[in-house]
């Protein structure tokens, strides 16, 4: 559908896993209690579980391993700096020295439950929550009594990200056809100014467009939403299966906490 | 800078969540049903602009925008550049669940300061105090990014003091670039379409006309 969350669109699964048959509300709801729990989670051994399950979750959206591990792996490279830093800069029983700077074994700990910490739980969105349609998505928190003008500018946003990545390329094949290329100089920051400037002028006059289009065809500031989400069977089960596997965790991690 | 879940300690992660949700609530306020398309149209700009990189020698970074994402949008940058980053951890995974909250207020709180403090001088008359309006709100939108983001990692620990320091330097060479592209991008609207900063918190005269 679009290039730019098409990003997500090329990963998204050829053919529908179990996932995609289980309510979209459910499964954002179930992504939520899941990274709820898992935040709290203290013992690095049972944070091991929260990976294992999301990686079933990914399996069983049918997502392609590849490109969603990419995406996530895109992730640690934010904070990895982070993370490097922590044995450093926390006090605690020396692991190691790195030129003169003794490395802890608290921090190594911290960094390593963060990292599993993290990436569980966006692997766990990503096939929960990024699995489904962009527009399944608003309509899904509408359900879940979202307000509905936040529904509405998720949705309009949805829809014309696509429109205005294909006028920044159509932009960018200008600029380029024209001889530009970036580098970090005063000509490449104006020139992307201008280029910025002149999608948001167009956007604004799209977007008048567009409401004046709309108004044509009776809109009166409301979006009807047509869809029909009603719980079934298999959401039930879904529910119960999340619910029980999130409340071992915590158990497990309290009796684990008892032995330490 | 998107933080990730996991780092973050608990009253920071429930004190960004509630000023996001204040924050998403009073920009919706400021959203008439007429206004909508509008913010959503701009709304989704600035995120394919968040897609732009920039070259910085060998390495590139990608732009933010918030500042001209204040200075357009006004209080609706708030669920505007919410939407954004929703739709980025969700498709993309950029970023987290718990911590949703807390990445909204460090881009969004700082745009909508901006938009406070620049907008008239951006939509002035002057073609150099709109130029001047467009640079300073650039760069100050990234320096209190930058400083919010280390402010909520030094709150959840000093282990992470080091870290924010570093956030902060590395966010210093993105603020002047970030200002120097949003002050060619204030000045292009200047010549092209100087309404477009009361397009969607038109003046209070423009309003009181009868529709």
């Amino acid at each position: 559908m679009s290039h730019a969350l098409g990003h997500a669109q090329s990963v998204a699964p050829t053919t529908p896993g179990p996932i995609q048959a289980v309510d979209p509300r459910a499964r954002i709801l179930a992504a939520v209690a899941f990274a709820l729990v898992t935040v709290s989670l203290k013992s690095l051994l049972v944070l091991l579980a929260p990976l294992a399950l999301a990686g079933a979750a990914l399996l069983a959206a049918r997502l392609p391993p590849g490109p969603t591990l990419k995406r996530m792996a895109l992730m640690d490279g934010f904070i990895v700096f982070i993370l490097v830093l922590l044995p450093f800069t926390m006090p605690g029983d020396p692991a190691f020295t790195l030129f003169g700077w003794p490395a802890s074994w608290a921090g190594l700990e911290r960094a390593a439950g963060i990292a599993l910490k993290a990436n569980a739980i966006v692997l766990m969105l990503l096939s929960l929550v990024g699995s489904m349609e962009p527009t399944t998505l608003g309509h899904a928190l509408a359900r879940l009594r979202l307000p509905e003008s936040l529904v509405h500018l998720l949705l309009f946003t949805v829809r014309y990200i696509a429109v205005m990545d294909d006028e920044y390329r159509r932009l960018r094949r200008a600029m380029k056809a024209r001889g530009f290329r970036p580098r970090t100089n005063g000509h490449t920051f104006r020139t992307f100014g201008y280029l910025i400037g002149m999608l948001l002028v167009r956007a604004l006059e799209r977007s008048e467009r567009i409401l004046q289009a709309m108004k044509c065809r009776g809109f009166t500031g409301r979006l009807p939403l047509l869809d029909d989400l009603r719980y079934a069977r298999r959401d039930a089960l879904f529910g119960v299966g999340t619910a029980t596997a999130l409340t071992l965790l915590l158990i497990l991690d309290v009796w684990h906490a008892g032995f330490v | 800078m998107h933080i990730v879940d996991g780092a973050l300690s608990a009253p920071v992660v429930i004190a960004g969540s509630a000023v996001a949700v204040g924050g998403i609530a009073l920009g919706l306020r400021s959203l008439s049903l007429e206004k909508i398309p509008a913010a959503g149209v701009l709304s989704a700009t600035f995120f394919v602009a968040a897609l732009v990189h920039v070259p910085i020698g060998p390495s590139s970074v990608h732009l933010i925008m918030n500042g001209l994402a204040g200075l357009v949008l006004g209080w609706a940058a708030f669920p505007a550049l919410f939407v954004g980053l929703l739709l980025q951890a969700v498709f993309f995974g950029f970023g987290g669940v718990t911590v949703l909250g807390v990445n909204t207020v460090n881009i969004a709180l700082p745009a909508v300061l901006v938009g406070l403090l620049f907008r008239r001088g951006a939509a002035s008359a002057d073609g150099r105090v709109a130029a001047l309006s467009g640079l300073l709100a650039g760069s100050l939108a990234i320096v209190l990014t930058a400083l919010t983001v280390a402010l909520v990692l030094w709150l959840s620990g000093d282990e992470f003091l080091a870290a924010a320091k570093l956030v902060v330097l590395a966010h210093l060479p993105v603020a002047v670039i970030e200002g120097l592209i949003c002050a060619a991008a204030v000045t292009l609207i200047h010549r092209v379409k100087p309404d477009l900063f009361d397009a969607l918190t038109p003046p209070p005269s423009a309003s009181a006309r009868p529709a």
